[in-house]
């Protein structure tokens, strides 16, 4: 279950125009799943490597980690 | 010594009788570059009228999804000093109790590793340190868990760290224990502190009692405020005291001096639900209307105390505007014990959060989402009983619409039927 919901979860990521997505984006791909739960599974894809946090200070988002590089980002390339 | 940048229009702000922050970072400048990039890159806002750091990114410690703040300059080529200028916040031990062994420890471990320049403390309560870059933070990170057993503050869209007011550590008046509640919250939920879930930020604040020192009612999506469900405790005796001048009334917060106190003036007559009265030698209180503002405990300490059957009132909402204007946080349990292990009240957190995490749109705050679904829904989804308590002002509309799966025996509404009685 847990690994299927991850999959759908990445599938969207990737499938999405946006570079940065909200946690109730992500629950979008897994709505049978209650959103406590969902947190589990995006905190392991977090964990993995599979996401990357962004925060702006007072909201989080999720990103693909091809798209949040540190370095780029401190080079003004993100 | 000859600072890097010249600053005629911030030296203003040294130039009145309050501390200078300004004075504080020159002091700083020359051990530390970052600090006098800093004083440049705030001359250049104040002389363009324009702010120059750029918020946001993913800069933060493994595991860990808050307490790290990405900023950048965007004139690195004038300051390169402060080109990466990350905020770390850090989780303040409850009511900010801690030995000035402990401050200087965490001063030794901050200037290597940052402009040395911490913010004590910020509005959440954290100990805000100022300006680092990424290669910093995990070395930063380990000293400061391992060396000093603190841990990171939240930010983004986590629990933000809870805080509390001095409680009974120091206060008479405190009615539940803030100190304790806050570092059980802590504890129960660093999951939610450290790794994000809401669909924006969420606040926990408590104050021991009415008083609210944390201002906990405005700036909390979840207030605990101290409270008594019996009657105030009155000496008699001491409020004649006050009366005759034998007692510094206001516990001398309004100057020293003994004088005669007119409880009527001072009192009787600033009570907002004129619960009390003075015949020249008692004082009665009608318990059953006061609202718990304070205000007779506050100017006659020594003859009125809170009640002994104490507990808390929990309410919720607060924010500061973003989304809509900023509201004051309302009632939905007007009283609850608030003993460890706290199993009650964290029952309803869950709840609440649930809630707010299948209903609240991105970046909106429980106060926003209740102020949208109405507090009807919300307390049905808390499983809490509508309460006169709960309701902040009378309604000005005059229908009412009831649900008819609330109403005994209920009804059902059948339209076709209802046509063919009335034209459309």
């Amino acid at each position: 279950m847990s690994e299927d919901a991850k999959s759908r979860i990445m599938e969207f990521v990737k499938t999405q125009k946006k570079s940065k997505l909200y946690f109730n984006d992500l629950c979008k791909a897994v709505p049978e799943i209650k959103m406590m739960q969902a947190k589990k599974i995006v905190n392991e894809l977090v964990n993995e490597g599979q996401l990357k946090y962004w925060s702006s200070g007072s909201t989080t988002m999720y990103m693909l980690p091809s798209e949040g590089d540190v370095d780029k980002e401190e080079k003004g390339m993100n | 010594m000859a600072l890097k940048h010249a600053t005629p229009l911030i030296d203003e702000l040294e130039k009145g009788p309050w501390p200078s922050f300004v004075s504080d970072v020159k002091r700083m400048a020359p051990k530390n570059p970052m600090c006098e990039d800093w004083l440049g890159v705030m001359e250049l806002s104040y002389k363009e009228k324009e702010g120059h750091w750029k918020h946001g990114g993913i800069v933060g410690v493994l595991g860990y999804g808050g307490g790290i703040i990405g900023r950048y300059c965007d004139r690195p080529d004038l300051f390169p000093a402060i080109a990466h200028f990350h905020t770390v916040r850090i989780n303040q031990p409850a009511s900010k109790y801690y030995t000035t062994e402990v401050l200087r420890k965490l001063c030794d471990l901050w200037e290597p590793r940052g402009s040395g320049l911490t913010n004590m403390h910020g509005s959440t309560g954290d100990i805000v340190l100022l300006g680092t870059t990424t290669d910093n933070l995990e070395p930063l990170f380990y000293e400061l868990t391992h060396e000093l057993g603190m841990d990171l503050g939240g930010s983004g869209s986590n629990m933000r760290t809870p805080e509390g007011c001095l409680g009974m550590s120091r206060c008479e008046w405190a009615c539940i224990n803030t100190q304790d509640i806050i570092y059980d919250l802590t504890m129960e939920y660093q999951d939610a502190l450290h790794r994000p879930m809401f669909p924006y930020k969420f606040k926990f604040k408590s104050s021991g009692c009415p008083c609210d020192c944390v201002a906990a009612i405005a700036r909390s999506d979840c207030s605990i405020i101290g409270t008594w469900r019996d009657k105030i405790r009155i000496d008699q005796e001491s409020v004649r005291a006050y009366a005759a001048g034998e007692l510094t009334p206001h516990a001398g917060a309004g100057g020293t001096e003994k004088r005669k106190f007119d409880i009527n003036a001072e009192v009787i007559n600033l009570c907002p639900t004129k619960c009390m009265e003075w015949d020249g030698k008692n004082l009665k209180i009608w318990d059953e209307d006061c609202t718990r503002c304070m205000h007779c405990i506050r100017v006659m300490p020594r003859a009125l105390r809170p009640g002994v059957d104490t507990g808390a009132t929990i309410l919720v909402g607060a924010k500061a505007p973003i989304l809509e204007g900023a509201q004051m946080s309302s009632v939905v349990i007007p009283f609850i014990k608030m003993e460890p292990p706290y199993e009650e009240f964290k029952e309803f957190v869950e709840k609440m959060w649930d809630w707010w995490m299948e209903n609240g749109k991105n970046r909106e705050r429980l106060g926003e989402t209740i102020q949208r679904l109405t507090l009807r829904e919300f307390l049905k989804a808390t499983d809490l009983t509508p309460d006169p308590r709960m309701v902040n002002t009378p309604r000005f509309n005059p229908y009412i619409f009831y649900d008819p799966a609330e109403v005994p025996g209920g009804w059902e509404h059948d339209a076709a039927a209802f046509r063919q009685r009335h034209q459309a």
